[in-house]
């Protein structure tokens, strides 16, 4: 159990990270939700006793993480990619942590073999493709064999095959009874994996729940219908009761999934009908909207309404006249 | 390089299935069968000699420092033997002087690099994750490279002592006595250890390589480049400072062939190692408060 209370950090004037209270529970896979530099990182890092907080309390299983003398029988973490000396073979990197907690000598060979590195054990770890890396750190924080595990982006740098491993293992390594908090920024991602929710943004918290009531309350259900007769059609779905909106283009979209009532109200008042779609909005579309406000780093795009008028006098346009 | 098949873990491999002896404190959750250590300095200790042992850097910087140390001293006796030069009084054990001058480089460069390296690769977050306790990495660290750094310096100034005062005996010679012996053997390992113990701690407090091995490669040569360019009556007694104190006027000490023989106000005897020993502490309780206090 990971429990935060009123995390704050501030560089300088810049707040990382902004009062942030949650708990993460055993058991389940957490996932921690945000856009890029929203925090999360920062936050783990806190969690880790690698960052000092400028305010608030971080406790695992009630203990500073400062306090556990043996933190990786506790908590295994996987931080940013490669954090090693690119020197070391992966063997001894691992045995070195091994050592440092009292760890069996046999634990290394033992997740090294989980992780799939037997084969490269004995290479030097700078020669390491990024997804043997995410491997690598893998094998670091199940070295202990912890109770809690955290992953900051686990599945960065990975294949189809490398994601679906992460997946299963994460919720493996939950259904055994450990906490799992796992970072990243992509709500798909989360939607396979994980149970319960955490969404921040700009380094404060924005959400704590579960998937499943995520996803009832973000992801709407809606009808595309699109009809020649569109003031026909929509006289006949008032009288029915059921509530059109227009959206451009001819369109209408009917909340609620009664595409086969529609259809059959259409072909009562016999209605031509060119489209007729059940659509769900995604997860992705919900997630961006929750943390809209917050993203750090726009990327201006030129359709974007709130981008600036162009122009009209574009450089280079008299001489090329001229 | 192939990525390796990976391999799905198995749904109770035998480590996990093991019930746990005893629930672990703290609440529910799973329990590891892993025997739970409390940890101490020596388990620091022994991740920190797995490390030095294990990079490259380790092996090229004593390689070349023993090279440098050994080299040197046998050109210089080879020179000195076959010039049928007089050392008149002398003992042999001087020669070694010049070696272990240059071969000092080695031991910063690799005093630098195990602190600062960390901090270049990012192996430092791994490290302090697996020891939250940051005085004992320090301390784990400063440890283990002060045994290899005083251990490898030690087998090759001996050598070359043993091999100096073999070849010079017909040059006239005088035969070293027990405390010269053990000054130039023992007592330079003891401070070329030191200056590269200082060496780890400024690159923990720099945390940057090339700026802690610049800084301490200063630290060696400025004193001595300034005092050369104080010309002037009124800054004579800086000077004389700066060239007494320098640290090659300090190993120079342990061999009784003091570079300052003009005056005889410089450091003498045991006192260099005096010298670096206050020098190192007071490094060492920075770089502990720094290390404390800062984000990783």
């Amino acid at each position: 159990m990971i429990e935060l209370e009123g995390l704050t950090k501030r560089y300088g004037e810049k707040v990382a990270v902004n009062n942030l209270s949650f708990t993460v529970r055993p058991g389940i896979v957490t996932g921690f939700l945000g856009p890029n530099g929203a925090g999360k990182s920062t936050t783990m890092r806190m969690i880790l006793g690698l960052d000092h907080p400028t305010a608030g309390d971080v406790r695992i299983d009630g203990k500073h993480y400062q306090q556990l003398k043996d933190p990786l029988t506790y908590i295994g973490a996987l931080l940013e990619a490669k954090a090693w000396h690119g020197g070391r073979t992966a063997y001894n990197h691992l045995l070195c942590l091994a050592q440092s907690n009292g760890i069996p000598r046999s634990r290394v060979r033992d997740v090294l073999e989980t992780v799939g590195l037997t084969a490269v054990a004995k290479k030097k770890t700078k020669g390491f493709s990024m997804g043997m890396g995410q491997r690598l750190g893998i094998a670091a924080a199940l070295l202990g064999d912890p109770r809690i595990l955290m992953f900051d982006e686990p599945v960065n740098g990975l294949d189809p095959e490398g994601i679906h491993w992460i997946r299963t293992l994460m919720k493996s390594l939950a259904s055994q009874g450990r906490t799992v908090f796992v970072s990243s920024h992509l709500m798909s991602e989360m939607a396979l994996t994980a149970e319960h929710l955490v969404v921040i943004g700009q380094g404060r918290l924005l959400a704590d729940t579960s998937m499943a009531d995520f996803i009832d309350r973000n992801s709407r259900s809606y009808v595309r219908v699109r009809s020649p007769q569109r003031e026909r059609l929509l006289d006949v779905l008032h009288q029915a009761g059921i509530v059109a909106v227009e959206s451009g283009d001819g369109v209408l979209e009917v909340d609620g999934g009664k595409a086969e009532h529609i259809g059959e109200l259409a072909a009562q008042h016999r209605i031509t009908l060119h489209e007729l779609s059940p659509q769900q909005a995604s997860l992705e579309e919900a997630f961006m909207q929750l943390t809209a406000e917050s993203v750090e780093y726009h990327a201006h795009s030129g359709t974007s309404p709130a981008s600036p008028e162009p122009p009209r006098q574009q450089w280079g346009d008299g001489w090329k006249r001229g | 390089m192939s990525s390796p098949q990976p391999q799905m873990p198995q749904a109770a491999p035998a480590w996990q299935a093991a019930p746990g002896s005893a629930p672990h404190p703290g609440g529910p959750g799973y329990t590891s069968p892993i025997p739970v250590v409390r940890t101490h300095l020596g388990n620091a200790i022994a991740s920190e000699w797995t490390k030095i042992r294990s990079v490259r850097s380790t092996m090229w910087t004593l390689g070349v420092f023993v090279l440098l140390v050994v080299g040197i001293g046998l050109l210089t006796g080879i020179v000195v033997s076959s010039s049928s030069s007089d050392l008149s009084g002398e003992n042999a054990l001087s020669l070694g002087f010049f070696g272990l001058l240059l071969g000092s480089m080695c031991i910063i460069t690799l005093g630098v690099l195990t602190t600062a390296s960390e901090y270049g690769t990012g192996m430092i977050r791994t490290t302090m994750v697996a020891c939250p306790s940051r005085g004992r990495v320090l301390a784990a660290k400063a440890i283990v490279f002060f045994l290899v750094a005083f251990v490898v310096t030690l087998v090759a100034a001996s050598l070359v002592a043993f091999l100096h005062v073999a070849m010079l005996d017909g040059n006239g010679a005088k035969e070293p006595s027990g405390g010269e012996w053990l000054k130039s053997t023992v007592g330079i390992s003891l401070y070329i250890a030191l200056l590269g113990l200082l060496s780890l701690l400024i690159g923990s407090i720099i945390r940057h390589s090339a700026g802690a091995i610049t800084i301490m490669i200063g630290t060696v040569l400025a004193p001595l480049v300034i005092a050369l360019f104080m010309f002037s009556e009124s800054l004579q007694g800086v000077r004389d400072a700066l060239f007494e104190y320098s640290i090659p006027s300090q190993l120079s000490v342990f061999y009784a062939n003091s570079l300052n023989t003009a005056s005889q106000s410089g450091p003498s005897g045991w006192d260099p190692l005096w010298i670096i020993l206050g020098a190192t502490a007071v490094a060492f309780a920075g770089a502990f408060a720094l290390q404390e206090k800062r984000d990783v």
